[in-house]
């Protein structure tokens, strides 16, 4: 109960703060549950900046990834 | 009225040279920032008042609780504004140039306006930095905004490592104390070639026109009409005294005199009973 394998999660850091996702997410995945809509957002994965939205559905997150999610507010 | 005249008039109050950066043309002379407003409503009727067509935005985490409305593009129509990504908040070179990265990542245009900040309570810039993060962003094909204090000889090295506009402070940024030294950004402007944009410490319409009267080729303000009581029509006042203030700088004022000379005819006048 609860240990079976397509429950399994992994640990891993989004905006500094941990998250637990399930395995085998992808990027496209992460950004839809948290309802996020990939135009408005650029993501930096591990200290590189993803520049093509296009490949976020065939990118898998990994354990202790680190992901900064990004977009523009207000400022002067 | 004759229609000559119209014509005449409305010639003269174009401005003869739209303002022009790295080859593109802007259709005002005035660049508003998108902080600090009461609500996004607000903020597009001042941007709207204001005529700006450069519109500045800063880059941040988003808020994963979404407790706030805070993605400005589902305000801004990034059609119809030229969306200009800054590096505030950040403090050291490495910082700038990776905000930069992520801003222009964003898709909209590889523009900056890069702010290295070196110390927090004036806000004042790390030269040092700048320069560094200008060469670097300028390398890789960024059209770099350098924000800037008014030293002439930064100025001079910021364009030399490729900044497209430089951007001395008129006073520290958020401060509204206007321009504390007219000398220096005359003297910017006098000596750069790239457009000189001055940026921050505007705090009502006459500190913006006394800005332009000096020559320079635009301002960029932020808290001058978001700080303002009625940030809408301050904004309104900063288009007209932008554009004032470039056709008074165009028409040429008056030369200073210690003395007074008479404006009416001295001669024809009634003799004196006392």
């Amino acid at each position: 109960m609860g240990t079976e394998v397509f429950e399994a999660e992994i640990a891993l850091t989004v905006n500094g703060a941990e998250r637990r996702i399930p395995t085998g997410w992808t990027l496209a995945d992460l950004l839809s549950s948290l309802e996020l809509d990939p135009r408005v957002v650029v993501v930096e994965r591990n200290g590189a900046i993803l520049r093509d939205r296009s490949s976020f559905a065939s990118i898998p997150l990994a354990a202790d990834d680190a992901l900064e999610i990004v977009h523009f507010v207000g400022g002067g | 009225m004759t229609s000559g005249t119209a014509e005449m008039l409305s010639s003269t109050l174009t401005d003869p040279q739209p303002l022009t950066i790295a080859g593109r043309e802007f259709r005002s002379r005035l660049m508003v920032g998108t902080g600090k407003y009461a609500s996004n409503a607000q903020m597009i009727d001042a941007i709207e008042a204001s005529g700006a067509e450069v519109v500045t935005v800063a880059v941040r985490r988003v808020d994963l609780d979404r407790s706030k409305d805070e993605a400005i593009l589902h305000h801004l129509d990034p059609d119809h504004f030229f969306l200009l990504a800054n590096t505030a908040g950040c403090f050291n070179a490495a910082d700038a140039i990776r905000y930069a990265r992520l801003a222009r990542a964003a898709g909209f245009n590889e523009w900056v306006k890069l702010e290295v900040i070196g110390d927090q309570q004036t806000l004042l810039p790390d030269t040092t930095g700048l320069l560094q993060a200008t060469q670097t962003l300028s390398d890789e094909g960024f059209k770099v905004l350098a924000y800037t204090n008014d030293d002439l000889i930064t100025a001079l090295k910021l364009e030399q490592a490729g900044a497209v506009a430089v951007m001395p402070l008129a006073s520290p940024i958020g401060s509204g104390l206007g321009m504390l030294n007219p000398y220096a950004i005359r003297t910017i402007k006098q000596r750069l070639s790239v457009p000189v944009i001055v940026d921050a410490g505007v705090g009502t319409a006459s500190d913006a026109c006394i800005v332009m009267e000096q020559g320079v080729d635009g301002i960029l303000m932020n808290t001058g009409i978001a700080a303002a009581k009625d940030p809408v029509r301050m904004a309104a006042a900063m288009k007209l005294a932008v554009e004032s203030g470039r056709h008074a700088y165009l028409a040429g004022r008056m030369p200073r005199r210690e003395v007074a000379v008479p404006s009416s005819p001295t001669t024809g006048m009634l003799e004196s009973r006392s």
